[in-house]
């Protein structure tokens, strides 16, 4: 393999990471509350846009970060506890337009804010500094959001394996109602689901930043489709599945535009949904999901 | 097996026969066309535009209702049917002199072309119902949830390839200097039409097997209807509305561009007939102009204080409202009961 192509996995497995921690949350809220969330990406702007002031005058990394995680867990606790808690139980058509709803009013507030044009968002210069890896070349950024993708998955598996409150989201996934009878604080797991879900988006949305090196109030919505994308893709609802197919994604949009003569790498994001309609007429259950009829 | 689409005729389809049923709603056509004509001549042209735009919106709404109110649906495709209708429509009626230099990849027989509105209009709604065909096959089969995101994607591939494919449709400058072909009388007959036919469909068995599908899936198909094939029908024949109304939008405001018709208007469009009640025509048709008004009387206000995005929100904290308070909508799934006195008494 050319040093080209390695060069292009490597930036397909980046944005493969980006897209597996908006896909994760996703699922995540899709396996409880069967509520395709179209603010999901939207959350990830948030997270850009709340660190903007901190990452502008260099504050150490572990305040941006935690301000990251906690101002994304806070949006999606906010939106689950105003908007889907009073709808819970409503039909499913009524949640995705609600999410729509929450996605329209998240962006406009936005523009309102902070206006519609694109704002500098860079890390510092370290961070955009290239290192040699063999015969291909990576910046401290993608290794940080490479890295700090598995870190944050393996805490999400151990949380999601080990503890009470993981045990119950499982449960809640399989059957809510059962779950409910168990004795599981229903209410306090689907908040807890929310406040994963979106504080990984928000740290998405930092790197994803970070990364491009601009951020405007729609950033966002578009990669939020295309994590709902690779969900489907993995499977939608299975976690393992979410982050499978952020990777094959991200892998696979990165490839095409890589290795196709350059006039087609306008049809970058036609390639991503034909892929989608592609995948929902040969393998509607993905990778790793369930039949459509088991999931109800 | 018998078609079930005609086992069943109840109500007002019986009656639909008759020259005193027909009445109201002819009645109710002339008037329109009164106050059209009366607007002709009272009213300067953007007192014009402004009322073919609201109407433009009531057919958009009238026949995403048909998809999204009636069958349950959850389609938001309506922008990339109206861009492939109004770009087919644009592209035909172009003055032929000028297709050589805007569209040099357009091939001889087409570049040749130079239609009247009509067949144009036609031309690019069956360009929307053939989009239509090949999206809902995949999709359509398949639970409701992933239409969303799939139509969403659509518009998405949509205006990306009409941006790409600049030989044809010259990428993202958009066609301008389309003839002005629509006026306020072909899209008043449009609408009169869409709202009819929608009419028709919601008052005939295939509506009743619309809304059977929407309340409980499974109980229709035990009844016989066959869910992929009346979905498919709802879906495709809202493309064709769309696609219709795409090409009377660009032939009105005389140009079109790739993001002419976007998600924000999918999203608008969907407000209308939440608001108006899921089902129901009367409210899609009365939601339809009083949001169109509101969002023209918001936009000078929102430039004004300088707050841009201020009626967006405003329109979607509405629509939040209404799913938290009133999930069915100003009108229910039903046509308002004062009807009778229009409409003639039913059932």
């Amino acid at each position: 393999m050319s040093a080209y192509v390695l060069q292009q996995i490597l930036n397909g497995l980046t944005l493969g990471s980006l897209y597996a921690l908006v896909a994760i949350g996703f699922s995540m809220i899709y396996s409880i509350v069967r509520l395709i969330n179209f603010a999901h990406g939207d959350i990830a702007m948030v997270g850009a846009f709340a660190t903007l002031g901190l990452v502008a005058v260099d504050a150490p990394w572990p305040l941006t970060i935690a301000t990251v995680l906690l101002t994304g867990g806070l949006a999606g606790i906010t939106i689950e506890a105003v908007v889907f808690r009073s709808m819970r139980g409503a039909p499913q058509v009524t949640g995705f337009i609600a999410t729509l709803a929450v996605s329209v009013v998240i962006q406009n507030t936005g523009i309102m804010i902070f206006s519609g044009q694109p704002r500098n968002f860079l890390f510092p210069s370290v961070m955009r500094e290239r290192v040699a890896l063999g015969p291909v070349t990576i910046s401290l950024t993608d290794i940080t959001i490479v890295t700090m993708t598995i870190v944050l998955l393996a805490i999400l598996l151990i949380l999601v394996k080990r503890t009470r409150l993981g045990i119950g989201m499982r449960a809640a996934a399989e059957n809510l109602q059962v779950a409910r009878l168990m004795g599981i604080n229903i209410n306090r797991t689907i908040m807890a689901a929310f406040a994963l879900g979106s504080a990984m988006a928000a740290i998405a949305g930092l790197m994803w930043g970070g990364r491009f090196g601009q951020i405007d109030p729609l950033f966002g919505f578009i990669p939020g489709l295309k994590a709902f994308v690779a969900s489907v893709i993995g499977g939608v609802g299975s976690l393992g599945g979410a982050v499978l197919g952020g990777y094959v994604l991200g892998l696979s949009e990165v490839l095409f535009v890589g290795l196709m003569p350059s006039e087609y790498s306008g049809y970058r994001d036609a390639f991503v949904f034909f892929l989608l309609i592609l995948i929902l007429l040969v393998l509607p259950n993905g990778l790793l999901g369930r039949s459509a009829e088991e999931r109800a | 097996m018998a078609n079930p689409h005609t086992a069943a005729r109840l109500g007002p389809a019986q009656e639909a026969g008759t020259w005193a049923s027909k009445l109201p709603g002819l009645i109710l056509l002339v008037a329109g066309a009164v106050v059209i004509a009366a607007m002709q001549v009272y009213f300067n042209d953007y007192i014009l535009t402004l009322a073919s735009i609201v109407l433009l919106n009531v057919m958009l709404a009238t026949s995403l209702s048909l998809t999204n109110g009636l069958t349950g649906l959850f389609s938001l495709g309506h922008p990339a049917f109206m861009t492939v209708g109004g770009y087919v429509a644009a592209i035909l009626t172009y003055p032929a002199r000028r297709k050589g230099f805007m569209m040099p990849d357009l091939p001889e027989s087409v570049a040749v072309q130079e239609w009247s509105l009509l067949p144009s209009l036609l031309a690019g709604g069956l360009g929307a119902v053939v989009l239509a065909l090949l999206v809902g096959f995949p999709v359509l089969r398949l639970r409701g949830h992933y239409l969303a995101v799939a139509t969403l994607g659509l518009i998405i591939i949509v205006k990306t390839l009409v941006n790409n494919l600049d030989g044809y449709t010259r990428g993202g400058l958009g066609l301008n200097g389309l003839p002005q072909l629509t006026n306020l009388w072909w899209v008043y007959g449009w609408t009169a039409l869409t709202v009819w036919a929608c009419w028709r469909i919601k008052h005939s068995s295939l509506g009743r097997a619309m809304m059977a599908i929407r309340e409980n899936e499974m109980a229709a198909s035990c009844m016989g209807i066959s869910v992929v094939r009346v979905r498919m029908t709802a879906f495709v024949l809202g493309a064709f509305f769309a696609g219709i109304a795409g090409g009377l939008m660009a032939h009105l405001i005389t140009v079109i561009t790739p993001g002419t018709y976007s998600i924000l208007l999918a999203f608008n469009l969907i407000v209308m007939i939440v608001i108006g009640g899921t089902g129901s025509l009367t409210g899609a048709v009365v939601a339809a102009i009083g949001l169109s008004l509101l969002s023209e009387f918001l936009r000078p206000v929102e430039e004004a204080i300088e707050l841009y995005g201020m009626s967006q929100v405003i329109l979607a904290l509405m629509l939040l409202l209404m799913l938290i308070y009133r999930p069915r909508g100003l009108f229910g799934s039903s046509e308002p009961r004062w009807r009778w006195p229009v409409w003639g008494k039913r059932q």
